[in-house]
């Protein structure tokens, strides 16, 4: 593989927790939310990278640290091959850009489509004065909505065309990497699908590297080349996405692809796909941080040993961590869950 | 074909204005005893505020404009609040979206599910506890005596569900309607509600109304399905039948316009435009302007649902573009 355009080594993010007067009267310790906990992560040029996971793996999180909008405890993210610091120049800045889950937020209400896109043309001295109107009419284009929009205010958007226009924001900028949270999940079923295919059409024809964080399988495996799955902060495998939806070999992608309803009904299995609810981030399980929801697991091995993600033999492109994920698995169990 | 347990016929809802909104207008559909429904629509098709209808639980600024709602021989449209109140939490009783909205925050979770028993069934303190801890192990919940202690916002979104579905068990219903129940839930956690709601079904024999706006929910837990659009029910029949062959080019159109984890598709089919204004819907067939399909008769006139068929019926009046349409590229993968 050629020099990736990013790179994520070593990435923790953790947040303390405030704590109340009682709990501090009584000297607790602070607890730690580890968000993220030793991530690492590439993107080739050019290449749609999906992030999934259960709500509270951490993969906003993760998201947020790309783009610079937190800092990281630990770890670095390379881009280009440099590191790149706590307090980026405007011209890193520009190069990593983010559209947002929800376009009812994300966009100032009291500015016009114009004022937004021209703002950030001017700041970023990208084109000559003269050409800003231009260019705002050709990036509305390039989303798919008319000049008219220019004049237009947020709230006279719809859910969809209000995610076309933070798109056109993001791309103003001209970005190499464009970092999208979830960018379907606010909108209606019938309009996803223009802003997913505007996605897809837009990555082919800028040459832009998609990351897409998404809960929404079906999505992922629409749009990307490549899956990483989270789960508590790691990434537990990764893989092209063809592969990964047939040939999962983490117990936790397993569950979760299987835990998506199909559009078939198939006379599937009275049994739910993975049982219990993810622990919480603050109290992390010792060793495989699956185990107590695994059906595979093994003591003492996954309760006391945390495997690291490994590439299978012979495979450079998919990688999971797991103790079995390379081996003839163990017969599947239900678990001990403690639920709650 | 089993017994019709409810009926509802041209239900219409309104939001008095001006303008006024008519968010449900005329939709009909029947759920029939021991079976689930599923009522599929985009966000403000009317299906939730027709749900709510069913047992006069609409929102303070909405009325019911019309129709009727038969529920064991009685029409719940023209009942006084009286008899509204003995039918709904107990033979009909309701699961919402977002448990953690819908407990109660400062009542411990055994409470809750053992109050209908206690105020509504005459049991006793004692005997309520037991059924309260009773009903938490039967829709799965772990250490039900320690759990039934504990308040909602202590469990987690998963256990809360349970605990509403709990409730909605405690008065042993014959039906049982559900809006959007997993939708707030990671999918891990959807699949177990859901998977539990079957089990449940099936064990007690009571029926299931679903409301969703995710197709593949609805195909993973219904036998019929009723489409709904703009306000009223455009498409009805058999789950499989009409996911396969779809005969309204709304319920074709959504079909092909969402990703599917099992059939890759080169490019997902949008549909053009938004949904209605409900303050001023177009004239004719409400899709008409963005279907697809429309001829010069689909813009005036009524469409109400006319039958194909003892099982199925659409809205719209050429049901053979949808169908010709399904023959040229299947919706669904596999046999």
């Amino acid at each position: 593989m050629a020099e990736p355009l990013l790179e994520v080594r070593g990435l923790s993010m953790q947040f303390t927790l405030r704590r109340g007067v009682v709990q501090r009267l009584r000297r607790k310790p602070q607890a730690v939310l580890r968000a993220v906990d030793g991530v690492d992560l590439e993107l080739a040029r050019g290449e749609a990278l999906g992030l999934v996971g259960e709500s509270g793996c951490g993969k906003s999180t993760l998201a947020r640290c790309i783009v610079g909008l937190y800092v990281p405890t630990a770890g670095e993210v390379r881009y280009e091959g440099a590191t790149l610091q706590a307090e980026r120049d405007r011209a890193t800045r520009r190069r990593i850009q983010m559209v947002f889950q929800d376009p009812y937020s994300s966009l100032n209400p009291r500015l016009t489509v114009r004022q937004t896109l021209s703002e950030l043309l001017r700041a970023h001295s990208l084109v000559p004065k003269t050409q800003i109107e231009a260019r705002c009419r050709e990036l509305l284009d390039l989303v798919g909505l008319g000049p008219r929009a220019l004049d237009a205010y947020p709230r006279q958007f719809s859910g969809g065309q209000r995610q076309r226009v933070s798109i056109a924001r993001a791309l103003a900028l001209e970005p190499e990497l464009l970092v999208a949270d979830e960018p379907v999940s606010a909108l209606d079923v019938s309009v996803q699908a223009t802003v997913l295919n505007l996605l897809e059409e837009l990555q082919a024809k800028l040459g832009l590297t998609l990351l897409l964080i998404a809960h929404n399988l079906a999505v992922v495996r629409h749009v990307c080349d490549r899956v990483a799955v989270m789960y508590l902060g790691r990434i537990v495998e990764t893989a092209p996405t063809d592969e990964l939806f047939v040939d999962a070999r983490h117990p936790y992608t397993h569950g979760l692809i299987r835990a998506v309803p199909k559009l078939v009904a198939g006379r599937a299995s009275q049994a739910p796909a993975l049982f219990g609810d993810p622990p919480s981030p603050i109290r992390l399980p010792r060793g495989c941080r699956f185990h107590p929801r695994c059906p595979i697991a093994q003591r003492p091995l996954c309760a006391d040993v945390d495997p690291p993600l490994e590439a299978g033999p012979g495979l450079a492109a998919h990688a999971a961590a797991c103790h079995f994920a390379w081996t003839a698995k163990p017969a599947p169990h239900a678990p001990e869950v403690a639920a709650g | 074909m089993s017994e019709t347990l409810l009926d509802v016929r041209d239900l219409r809802v309104e939001f008095p204005g001006p303008p006024a909104v008519r968010a449900v207008d005329g939709a009909s559909f029947d759920i029939r005893a021991g079976e689930a429904l599923g009522v599929v629509g985009e966000s403000g098709s009317g299906k939730t505020m027709a749900l709510r209808a069913l047992v006069g639980l609409l929102p303070r600024s909405a009325r019911l404009a019309g129709g009727t709602i038969v529920f064991e021989g009685m029409d719940l449209a023209t009942a006084s609040p009286e008899q509204l109140r003995a039918v709904r939490g107990r033979s009909i009783s309701m699961i919402f979206q977002e448990p953690m909205t819908a407990l109660n925050p400062v009542m411990r979770i055994g409470e809750q599910i053992g109050e209908g028993p206690l105020v509504r069934l005459g049991y006793g303190r004692r005997r309520a506890r037991e059924r309260a801890l009773e009903l938490m192990r039967l829709v799965g919940i772990p250490d039900p005596a320690e759990r039934a202690e504990a308040y909602p916002h202590e469990l987690s979104g998963g256990l809360r569900q349970r605990a509403m579905i709990a409730i909605a068990l405690s008065m042993e219903p014959k039906l049982i309607l559900c809006d959007e129940p997993t939708t707030a839930l990671d999918v891990t956690i959807q699949d177990q509600i859901l998977k539990l709601l079957l089990s449940l079904r099936e064990r007690l024999d009571v029926s299931i109304v679903f409301v969703s706006h995710d197709l593949a929910v609805i195909a993973q837990t219904c036998q019929r399905v009723a489409v709904m659009y703009a306000g009223q029910v455009v498409e009805t029949g058999p789950v499989e039948q009409v996911f396969r062959e779809p005969r309204h080019p709304y319920t074709l159109s959504l079909l092909r316009s969402v990703p599917d984890v099992d059939n890759v598709r080169h490019q997902l089919t949008a549909i053009p435009g938004s949904p209605p204004d409900l303050a001023d819907p177009p004239s004719g067939c409400r899709f008409h302007p963005r279907c697809p399909f429309v001829q010069p008769d689909c813009v005036a006139g009524a469409f109400p649902l006319r039958p194909l068929g003892p099982e199925r019926a659409t809205a719209c009046i050429h049901p053979d573009a949808a169908a010709a349409d399904v023959r040229r590229e299947p919706v669904l993968a596999g046999g």
